[in-house]
């Protein structure tokens, strides 16, 4: 038969597991093969070249920032160097304060941006699912949305306390919302000709859910997932800076108060890694859960 | 449960189709209007394994009616019955492929055929099943592919495996071609035919090409609106035309011709067939 073969894409098996593009298009998903083709690629980079490529600029940032301090360029007292800096890190972990305050805020931001996760999830599913439900409960969250989360600082040191507990609920609040709404808005796109035939076949409820309108938002969904973890740190420090004894936060007041710039520069190097891996462990979900789930 | 797919060929045998009285209107988009009345008293039985197809010019109702059918929605009043025993919502006696594939574009062509299978299948004989309906519209080679790596046609063909998944005994087709370019077309109606004959089941399509229903179909069936009636008074059947002569046919019999040029009339498009009416010489010479 003619056109059996036409339009196959070559290399099937390099195709990207999940991409924004998937997620809201009207017209992407039913004309299949028209407008969206598989992105073109070059042949495939071998593995360290990219590595390689990615750390080119942060080594020339540590080496400018050698030779500026080395050179006087820039007083000791306000640019220390890189290796000064690792020093400084090396004094806090053999104190035994590294470890202690890379834990407690990891553990505040991964516990805040679970409970946000989740109760994002749940809400957003219930009001892009059901239209009754978002009547009712949109323009309330909405409001609440637009209150700046930092705006609650007050009100929760007041009523909880200056502990775990009101730390954890704001990161909790600042991972919420990106999780809702881009969940809530992706479900509102599904593409109604996907859902209604997949009606036409027999599935409903939870199996339609999970067949169709779930995985049909999956990369929406891990973008909100990216953003509130992105949020969740920018409210750990926030926290932190207004009230605690322990954790980066503290360790950034504290060092501004005591003038070490090099325990203040060693902090933002340190969030900088904690951020990155927890995005890279996130992006290493989805591609796992693109697969099974896919 | 599995003894229901397997062996290999496993569909329930083709069942008949009988409307009664179906009407069917639509609440008006601006308010205090009333309601648009899209089908009347739409009276139509279909034998068990014939092909019939519905046309009528566009908001006749065509498509509505086959929704109807495939249980995706229901009429106002009337009822439908597959093979005596009304239809309650959706049905897994009766499959329905869409104009545009409908795929998940996540899902490999093959995964994407499974959903279309009846609920409990047992994995193995599923798998056969898929496997078999692939060769079927050829697409064997295609089944590890996602819907946008393949082109329209095989996309088409896709949705048609899965439709026919299930096995049903009525295949519900809404313009299942009117996508796809005039040489693909040609290719799939034969395909669809071949279908027919490997596993047959009662095809309702709707289509707006008049050639590929005389082609295709047993009987067409024309849709619209009576000229002498009111406007809004919802569309029924204008004509039921016997394709006359066995499947496959001539795609360029004369007998087959004079029937399009008569169809094209009951859709209000001139054929421009001359006949040799003198009627027609004479409003010339009038306007003149």
């Amino acid at each position: 038969m003619p056109g059996t073969n036409e339009g196959v894409a070559e290399g099937s098996n390099t195709e990207p597991s999940a991409s924004l593009y998937q997620t809201v298009s009207q017209f992407g998903y039913s004309a299949a093969g028209t407008a969206l083709a598989t992105p073109q690629r070059g042949p495939r980079r071998p593995r360290w070249l990219s590595v390689l490529l990615g750390a080119l600029l942060p080594i020339a940032l540590v080496v400018a920032w050698q030779v500026i301090s080395a050179s006087g360029l820039v007083p000791a007292y306000r640019l220390p160097t890189p290796i000064s800096v690792w020093q400084a890190a090396i004094d806090l972990a053999q104190r035994g304060l590294l470890f202690t305050d890379i834990g407690i805020s990891t553990q505040r931001v991964l516990l805040g941006f679970a409970f946000g996760a989740i109760a994002g999830l749940i809400v957003g599913s219930v009001i892009g699912l059901s239209r009754w439900a978002s009547l009712v409960l949109s323009p309330t969250l909405g409001g609440f949305r637009a209150v700046p989360s930092l705006a609650w600082v007050p009100l929760l040191i007041l009523y909880l306390g200056i502990n775990e507990d009101s730390k954890v609920i704001l990161i909790t609040i600042g991972a919420f919302f990106p999780v809702f709404t881009t969940l809530y808005l992706g479900l509102r796109h599904v593409d109604r000709n996907l859902v209604e035939a997949a009606r036409a076949f027999g599935l409903n409820g939870i199996r339609l859910l999970t067949t169709v309108q779930l995985p049909a938002v999956v990369p929406a969904l891990f973008s909100g997932l990216r953003l509130a973890l992105a949020q969740s740190w920018l409210f750990l420090v926030a926290a932190e800076l207004i009230a605690s004894s322990m954790g980066l936060g503290f360790l950034l007041i504290d060092s501004q108060n005591n003038g070490r710039v090099d325990r203040m520069l060693l902090t933002i190097v340190l969030l900088a890694l904690l951020g990155k891996t927890t995005d890279a462990l996130l992006g290493l979900a989805e591609r796992w859960l693109g697969k099974r789930w896919r | 449960m599995s003894t229901s797919i397997a062996p290999a060929r496993s569909s329930v045998p083709a069942l008949a189709v009988s409307l009664r009285g179906v009407s069917r209107s639509f609440a008006a988009e601006t308010r205090g209007e009333r309601p648009k009345l899209v089908l009347r008293d739409i009276d139509l039985e279909i034998a068990p394994g014939e092909i019939v197809s519905l046309i009528g010019p566009s908001g006749s109702g065509k498509s509505t009616l086959l929704r109807q059918v495939s249980g995706l929605d229901a009429p106002d009043t009337g009822d439908i019955r597959i093979d005596g025993t009304p239809l309650l919502g959706i049905d897994q006696r009766s499959a329905i492929a869409f104009q545009e594939p409908r795929l998940l574009p996540w899902r490999t062509i093959e995964r994407n055929v499974e959903l279309g299978l009846p609920r409990g299948t047992a994995r193995a004989a599923g798998r056969s099943r898929v496997s078999e309906l692939l060769r079927l519209v050829q697409l064997s080679d295609a089944g590890r592919l996602r819907p946008r790596q393949v082109s329209g046609g095989m996309a088409q063909r896709a949705s048609l495996a899965r439709a026919l998944a299930r096995g049903p005994g009525v295949l519900v087709l809404d313009e299942p071609f009117g996508a796809l370019d005039a040489l693909t077309r040609l290719t799939m109606q034969d395909l669809l035919l071949d279908i027919h004959a490997a596993e047959p089941a009662t095809i309702l399509i709707v289509t707006h090409d008049v050639d590929e229903a005389i082609y295709l179909s047993d009987r067409v069936v024309l849709l619209g609106e009576d000229p002498n009636a009111a406007d809004g008074s919802g569309s029924t059947i204008r004509r039921i035309i016997s394709v006359p002569g066995a499947r496959p046919r001539d795609r360029a019999d004369a007998t087959l011709a004079l029937l399009r040029a008569e169809l094209l009339d009951g859709l209000g498009v001139s054929s421009h067939h001359h006949k040799p009416a003198p009627l027609q010489t004479t409003v010339r010479f009038d306007t003149f």
